[in-house]
């Protein structure tokens, strides 16, 4: 498996031209500010008012390296930073027309060839950013961490088109491993394959499909089981918001309230989506499913939306997570505490799951779509943690995007007028200030 | 046939070990871990490029250091890397060639990389005279230790190679003379008030250029040569050096019925007209990004690119993209200075879709020229020009339409280059 390498990402978005990433590049690299020296340049659009940016992309398979004669360029196979070697080089230059990104460019005061090194792994551009344009993206770390682990699903599987299940699946099983038994209530999960056929499971790990309305029960028997025989066994839930919210939640609060060890994974994609794409009580206000129609007379849904993560926190839950595949480091840093937390009692999280079919999305904008959920602060993340007392939010939004920005994405909203647009930003809103106090409230 | 006194087989056969052949190599890894490969070449060492040799002959690199890859990365990769392994008979039905040692390799695709010789005008008196060029590292070496006690030297040519081997000779303190047949040098690269400006800084450094005459006759003389002019001028001196042009190694391939013109015939996918042969670098004459038929654009660049569409394409990698055609793409660095040259820089005159945008700054030194046609960038050459060569060769490359932006581009190509470069291609 090729291996992932930390990356400076650029917001366009975000940047003011201010300039200071290039003087302390400048700075860093010649103790000078004199921007003919950064390794990095800023490009204005003094027209239409916007920024670019000309930098190295240490690229995966890099032209530079190719095309240099003296083998002065070479890939860091540890940092995935392009070493411009000095000693070897002979300033040919062929590098400066290999880059199609004037991320190697010769200096008009040393005619020298330079280019971005990363800083080794601490780049003075990003901690100079004040607007936050400038991020360093670590992520490849995860994909480093647990590319290696194994992939605990089956190779082929039966979901619709651009399904956040899938995803889910195969990282939460990477991280919570092999030693699990695993629960899939009727739903979507065991609908792609999960179960299996014929006999055959789909995951590598034990799995069975409970009824809708005993998951949590089914687990917290055969968790004691196991503690009774001295076996350390992660029992884990993969359910949907129906065999959470509504059908399972009679078993589930049960086993909170005992805390039963497990890890409860909820995968709310917002309806029944297996069986039609019915109603459920996650369903937000003014969404389409086939039960509550738009037409003539019904306008979606009537009725707001149950916020079950805060509900699994009253029940006094060892941990409990809100999570989104969008924010994938975030996951798998929840993943980690949810592990641990299962050992003394339950761990719940709620992993918000956009459904391309069920809520009428181009498959394609599924990871956009949690994003924007996210940043328009619909889906607050956040943990809570027993011992801790405390609710954190572990992405927090300082200037969040109106909830429009997020509806206008997704078919089931598109009947929606300004008054029931802004009834859902209110509720929105609401929500964040019940959140902030279980922030201040210690327990 | 004749006896052998060995045979192997390898699923993937590349003769030559320079740009071309790695970037093959590496293609095809890339996509087949395991696949039997074997790189075979006629140098004596590891692989190393062509276009470092000036700098063994200046003494700035050593011969030791030049290896683009080691014997270590070989091993890594599951390489049969075979120096020292000149092909002398190939049979393309078969799927055999035979090495100087009279090993026989089957192969299953094969990759013809051999680069190009330095080419040999018939001059009057060649055959009686000792000459040195500029192609292997045993040349490079050659002439490196000969400059150590020669006092003169005549390069014949006119291009890059011609140019940076007088420069060289120059650096170690030799009366260097280039004998140029056209009125002016570099034509193939730059127009003739940008090469008559270089000229100029060669001669400030000590070079004598004798432009305008071809040869009429070269002898022996002294222990070293001389060489009669077109014009009458004889000049003398204790090296010759020929740098006339390169031409494809391809005399291997006598007797084969593979199609060739000046060099190896390829189409945008490196495939020769024999199934399961590809030729690429220097020795491959492919479609031209300007030209209708087929050129020899023998430069660096685009023996890196093709060798790695080969390599593709002979592992079947559904990520290929054809070929976009060969251009001039030349980096120029001399006593000091720099400059490039990419597509049809040598256009002088505008016409009706021809636009040609020139800045000459005599003082500084700094020459920039910017063709276009139809508003789309055809060339560019410059000389001490802060430019991105890159992303003007991706603006040729691209056939990116400059209407909306030319007067922004012609008056600040660096700024509105790197502007399009983040709204198009980042």
């Amino acid at each position: 498996m090729g291996k992932g390498y930390n990356t400076i990402a650029f917001y366009p978005d975000k940047c003011d031209g201010c300039n200071d990433c290039v003087k302390t590049c400048a700075y860093l690299h010649t103790e000078t500010v004199e921007p003919a020296h950064s390794r990095m340049q800023i490009v204005a659009d003094t027209i239409a008012g916007s920024y670019g940016i000309a930098q190295c992309r240490q690229c995966g398979e890099p032209r530079c390296v190719m095309d240099c004669p003296a083998k002065a360029l070479n890939k860091d196979e540890d940092s995935g930073v392009i070493r411009w070697d000095e000693s070897r080089c002979v300033n040919c230059q062929l590098c400066t027309l290999a880059c199609s990104y004037a991320g190697i460019t010769a200096s008009p005061i040393t005619h020298k060839v330079m280019k971005c090194d990363h800083c080794d792994g601490d780049p003075g551009c990003v901690k100079a950013c004040k607007p936050g344009a400038l991020e360093y993206v670590t992520a490849a770390d995860i994909y480093n961490k647990w590319g290696e682990l194994e992939d605990l699903f089956v190779p082929g599987l039966s979901a619709c088109l651009g399904c956040n299940s899938e995803l889910l699946i195969r990282h939460s099983l990477r991280r919570i491993g092999p030693n699990t038994v695993v629960a899939t209530p009727p739903g979507c999960i065991p609908g792609v394959g999960t179960v299996g056929v014929n006999g055959l499971t789909g995951t590598k790990t034990p799995v069975f499909h409970p009824l809708l309305t005993n998951t949590a029960s089914m687990l917290a028997g055969a968790r004691r089981y196991y503690n009774r025989i001295g076996r350390d066994v992660t029992m884990l839930a993969l359910a949907g918001d129906g065999g959470t919210a509504d059908v399972g939640f009679q078993s589930l609060s049960g086993a909170a309230e005992r805390g039963e060890q497990m890890i409860y994974i909820c995968v709310d994609n917002e309806g029944y989506m297996n069986t039609g794409v019915q109603r459920s009580s996650t369903t937000p206000f003014g969404a389409w499913t086939s039960t509550t129609p738009v037409g003539a007379n019904l306008r979606g849904k009537t009725r707001d939306s149950k916020y079950l993560p805060v509900i699994m926190l009253m029940h006094n839950c060892e941990y409990v997570a809100t999570a989104s595949t969008a924010f994938m480091e975030d996951y798998y840093a929840k993943l980690d505490k949810a592990l641990q937390a299962s050992k003394k009692g339950m761990a719940y999280i709620h992993v918000f799951s956009p459904c391309p079919t069920g809520w009428r999305f181009p498959p394609n904008q599924l990871i956009e779509i949690g994003r924007k959920a996210v940043e328009a602060n619909l889906v607050p993340l956040w943990e809570y943690s027993l011992e801790k007392g405390e609710l954190d939010f572990t992405h927090p939004i300082d200037n969040p995007l109106p909830v429009k920005a997020f509806l206008s994405l997704i078919g089931k909203y598109r009947h929606l007028n300004e008054n029931e647009i802004d009834h859902i930003q209110k509720t929105s809103d609401r929500r964040i200030e019940i959140l902030t106090s279980f922030q201040r409230q210690k327990a | 046939m004749q006896d052998t006194t060995r045979i192997s087989d390898t699923q993937y056969l590349i003769i030559g070990s320079s740009h071309a052949g790695i970037a093959a190599l590496e293609a095809i890894r890339l996509l087949d871990e395991n696949g039997s490969i074997t790189m075979v070449t006629r140098e004596d060492s590891l692989p190393y490029s062509p276009t470092i040799l000036p700098y063994v002959i200046s003494g700035e690199m050593a011969p030791e250091v030049i290896h683009l890859r080691d014997q270590s990365y070989f091993d890594q990769l599951s390489i049969n890397f075979r120096s020292g392994s000149a092909v002398t008979c190939i049979n393309l039905d078969e799927k055999w060639v035979e090495l100087e040692s009279g090993e026989k390799i089957n192969y299953e695709k094969l990759l013809l990389a051999t680069g190009a010789d330095a080419a040999i005008p018939a001059f009057p008196g060649i055959e009686s005279v000792p000459y040195q060029v500029v192609r292997t590292l045993e040349d490079a070496l050659k002439l490196r230790d000969s400059i150590q006690t020669a006092k003169s030297a005549i390069v014949i040519g006119a291009g890059l190679i011609a140019m940076h081997t007088a420069e060289n000779l120059a650096q170690s303190g030799l009366q260097a003379t280039l004998i140029v047949r056209r009125q002016v040098s570099l034509f193939a690269y730059f127009d003739g008030a940008a090469a008559r400006m270089i000229e100029h800084i060669f001669s400030d450094h000590g070079v004598t250029l004798a432009t305008g005459s071809g040869v009429s006759e070269i002898s022996a003389a002294n222990g070293g040569c001389q060489v009669s002019l077109g014009s009458g001028k004889v000049i003398s001196a204790d090296l010759l050096l020929l740098a006339a042009g390169v031409r494809p190694r391809i005399s291997y391939l006598d007797g084969s019925n593979i199609e060739v013109d000046r060099g190896i015939l390829v189409n945008e996918k490196m495939q020769t007209s024999v199934q399961d042969v590809w030729a690429a670098g220097d020795v491959a004459q492919a479609p031209g990004f300007f030209d209708t038929g087929k050129t020899i654009n023998a430069t660096l660049p685009n023996a890196s690119v093709q060798g790695r569409i080969a390599g593709m394409d002979m592992v079947k990698d559904p990520a290929l993209k054809p070929y976009l055609g060969s251009s001039g793409l030349n980096t120029f660095n001399f006593f000091g200075h720099h400059g490039f040259s990419l597509g049809l820089a040598t256009v002088t005159e505008s016409t009706d879709d021809i636009e040609v945008n020139t800045v000459y700054l005599p003082s500084s030194q700094c020459y920039q020229k910017l063709v276009f046609k139809n508003n789309r960038l055809v060339g560019v050459s410059a000389i001490n020009a802060e430019l991105d060569p890159g992303i003007l060769r991706e603006l040729i490359q691209r056939q990116v339409d400059l209407a909306d932006v030319k007067e922004r581009f012609t008056s600040a190509p660096l700024d509105t280059g790197r502007l399009l470069m983040t709204k198009l291609w980042r």
